[in-house]
């Protein structure tokens, strides 16, 4: 069976592809041995952020390269990099409060509202809206809004304020769950408890025991509904 | 979107049962089934798909012929040509790979007040941690045990494992949660604080931690951001491509190849740390990976040229779950959270064939079976696979929880008109983990003095079987080890004269066991560059 075929356009340079394949396969496809650009593969690492324009429309799209389906005259052009601003902290030793954001990235604070970061996430996250919660010292609802961020930085290449939001998210998320998420005490408690060598004396039964034993355990032990 | 007839007559007949089999409670199988299961459909059991290992600290051992073609393969240098006199870099502490593992190992290494750098082939964080969705296991809840979690994973491993490895995995696990949480990982809690927790395949308590279904990514980005604050060097695009020993046979530091422009470089080292990961590009008999780009086995081949010994290196898990449709995601990860969750594996008549929640290695199996033996996959012209129903999920936990619990899935399904909370998916088993590895220590060492491994480069933690949520904790429980170890030791290592004679001593075995091939090795990335002619 003739497979139905694209023409797409590779930095300008056009091929003709399988239709279903992805962007990234169209590239290996088309003879490119990938270097950059290419990570898991999988939609969770954010090395393939890709732009790109389909012919006779204005609108710059962008998209992770490992996701998203070639078309008809699709114009590609890859972002294997983006100059990221990542400030150095100690996370033990900083303000949890909007103070921190003043500090390490005050450039938030110059946000003109345009939303192209939220138009242009390859999560389909409301990036402009974290940044707002950011601005605020609201962390908790910066970190749930976004959590799915693989930080590839589409959204910062189309910012005009030069604020790079992966970071600022990056920052309010490990604020989150270190100081403001509620603490485990069920946690700190089986680590004492270990700590303590609670568990101990019968992990050196179990060990010491065969293999035929263990077995005998293993086969009837009984497993929480 | 499904538009295929059969699969939509098929649906319809998982649609009329769901309600049923949502209900329904599949008998676990008995130890001797489990046994005939695997004996039958593992493809671990395919004798024609491995070979004898005729060289090397294994020598006799059988391993999968993709591996056993780099294992006894030539090397991509000429000792020779190598200026070890004036060293690129020279360090405490050398980590090997930037995932997890190799993060974690980092910060505990520079914790113990080491110079550690970090040299990763493709960027920091470019690993399969990266894409754990599932969850961490770790016995912190007061109906659970270190000694329950022992027998859980000693058991699902066939009673292969090395217990020490285990008594480390389970014991560090708790403060493995505690160091993370307290690095700023999100950990899904209760607004009490209690930790969220399911159970993973062959779990005995509900032991399983996540991060929505991001879980290794909130892990890897917190670690990597980690690395970052604490200026620790990370060389990236840049693999190693040997190690060095000094001349008393210790680990001395590996040669490096800059991935773009092709440059060696030699990195000095007191101690080395190999943490780079598994082999599912390798695509062991013509399997589809869950796996990141990178994962081709380039540690063991370093450590195996290098004189350390592997183990299990005949043991790889397929994940029961890949995406089988559409074609896009071929072999992509469908979380076991989904099964977690409540979601069952069902048949083209929609029949619940099986305990969603048997060892991954069984489940797998299981389907196997289905499709081949039984003639009850669904075809999806690529090949075939079962119905796992999503929507159970929702019937049982209400609705909005798929959005909560894996909004990952949702997405990549979403991509292709597929709403996973109201129709079903096609999965098929995929290639996934790495079983062996490089035997270690408990203290993280190979049979190389100075040479530490850490994470899924290791062999021996998991036996024959890893079960759901022992990876993300043995990257961190052992990554922290490793790291750990070379920061006790570093201080007393005089490194002396640094030399390459092992891997002319390897060519000379190859040659007299008569190996003559053209591969070179480490593979560090997959070809799938298509050449017309």
């Amino acid at each position: 069976m003739m497979e139905n075929m694209v023409n797409i356009y590779l930095f300008g340079k056009k091929y003709s592809v399988p239709s279903s394949l992805t962007i990234m396969k169209a590239m290996e496809y088309s003879g490119y041995q990938l270097i950059r650009g290419c990570g898991c593969r999988n939609g969770f690492c954010g090395a393939c952020a890709t732009i790109y324009r389909i012919k006779g429309d204005p609108e710059l799209k962008t998209c992770l390269a490992c996701q998203t389906q070639v078309q008809e005259d699709m114009y590609i052009a890859t972002l294997p990099f983006f100059p990221l601003v990542k400030q150095i902290y100690d996370i033990n030793n900083i303000p949890t409060t909007q103070a921190v954001m003043m500090q390490l990235y005050p450039e938030i604070y110059s946000c003109v509202g345009c939303n192209a970061c939220t138009k242009a996430c390859t999560q389909k996250l409301n990036v402009m809206q974290y940044i707002a919660y950011a601005q605020r010292g609201d962390f908790a609802h910066c970190a749930d809004e976004s959590f799915d961020c693989v930080m590839c930085g589409v959204c910062s290449s189309r910012c005009p304020a030069g604020i790079s939001h992966p970071q600022v998210a990056m920052l309010a998320r490990r604020i989150n769950g270190k100081y403001l998420a509620p603490k485990t005490q069920h946690l700190e408690d089986r680590v004492k408890e270990i700590h303590n060598g609670d568990f101990k004396e019968f992990l050196d039964t179990l060990m010491a025991e065969s293999n035929d034993q263990l077995k005998e355990r293993y086969n009837n032990r009984d497993i929480e509904k | 979107m499904y538009t295929n007839e059969e699969m939509l007559a098929s649906i319809k007949k998982v649609e009329a049962k769901r309600a049923e089999n949502a209900a329904y409670e599949p008998q676990r199988m008995t130890a001797e089934q489990k046994e005939e299961i695997l004996a039958t459909y593992h493809p671990d059991h395919i004798e024609s798909e491995f070979e004898v290992l005729k060289i090397g600290p294994n020598k006799g051992d059988k391993v999968p012929h993709e591996l056993a073609a780099l294992l006894q393969a030539n090397s991509r240098i000429d000792p020779a040509k190598i200026d070890l006199e004036h060293p690129t870099y020279d360090v405490d502490v050398l980590v090997i790979g930037g995932g997890g593992a190799g993060s974690s190992a980092a910060i505990e290494a520079h914790n113990g007040g080491a110079n550690v750098m970090i040299v990763t082939k493709l960027r920091i964080g470019d690993a399969n941690t990266m894409m754990a969705e599932g969850g961490i296991q770790a016995a912190d809840k007061p109906n659970d045990s270190p000694a329950i979690h022992y027998i859980d994973a000693y058991g699902g491993g066939h009673f292969a494992a090395k217990h020490e490895l285990v008594y480390k995995l389970v014991t560090e696990a708790p403060d493995a949660i505690k160091w993370l949480n307290e690095l700023g990982v999100e950990f899904d809690k209760a607004p009490d604080g209690t930790m969220i927790t399911t159970h993973g395949g062959g779990t005995s308590r509900k032991r399983m931690h996540a991060c929505k279904d991001y879980s290794g990514a909130e892990i890897m980005r917190t670690l990597r951001d980690e690395v970052l604050n604490r200026q620790i060097p990370v060389v990236d695009f840049t693999a190693a491509i040997e190690i060095i020993k000094d001349d008393e046979g210790k680990a001395a530091g590996a040669v490096l190849m800059n991935m773009e422009t092709k440059e060696i470089m030699v990195a000095r080292a007191k101690t080395v740390v190999i943490a780079t990961g598994g082999a599912g590009r390798l695509h062991y008999q013509g399997f589809p990976t869950s796996n990141h780009y990178g994962a081709t086995a380039d540690g063991l081949v370093l450590a195996y040229r290098a004189g350390a010994k592997l183990l299990y290196a005949d043991s790889l898990q397929y994940h029961p779950t890949g995406a089988a449709f559409p074609e896009q995601i071929f072999g992509a990860l469908v979380t076991e959270k989904v099964r977690s969750l409540g979601a069952k594996l069902v048949n083209c008549d929609g029949e619940v064939f099986m305990h969603p929640l048997e060892t991954r290695d069984v489940c797998a199996s299981s389907i196997i079976r289905e499709c081949k033996a039984r003639n009850k996959g669904i075809s999806t012209g690529d090949g075939q696979g079962v119905w796992l129903d999503t929507p159970m999920i929702e019937l049982k936990n209400g609705e909005g929880t798929i959005e909560k619990r894996i909004p990952a899935m949702l997405r990549m399904f979403m991509e292709y008109g597929i709403d996973i909370r109201k129709e079903p998916i096609i999965v098929y088993p995929t290639l996934h983990y790495q079983n062996g590895g490089i035997d270690i220590t408990d203290d993280g060492m190979s049979g190389v003095e100075n040479l530490f491994v850490a994470g899924e480069a290791v062999g021996g933690i998991h036996g024959r079987n890893r079960l759901m949520g022992n990876s993300l904790l043995d990257v961190i429980v052992f990554g922290r080890n490793a790291g750990r170890s070379v920061a006790a030791k570093y201080k007393d290592v005089k490194v002396g004269k640094l030399t390459l004679d092992h891997v002319n001593s390897f060519a000379d075995e190859m040659k007299s066991a008569g190996i003559e091939t053209d591969v070179v090795s480490p593979k560090l990335l997959p070809d799938y560059a298509r050449r017309a002619n």
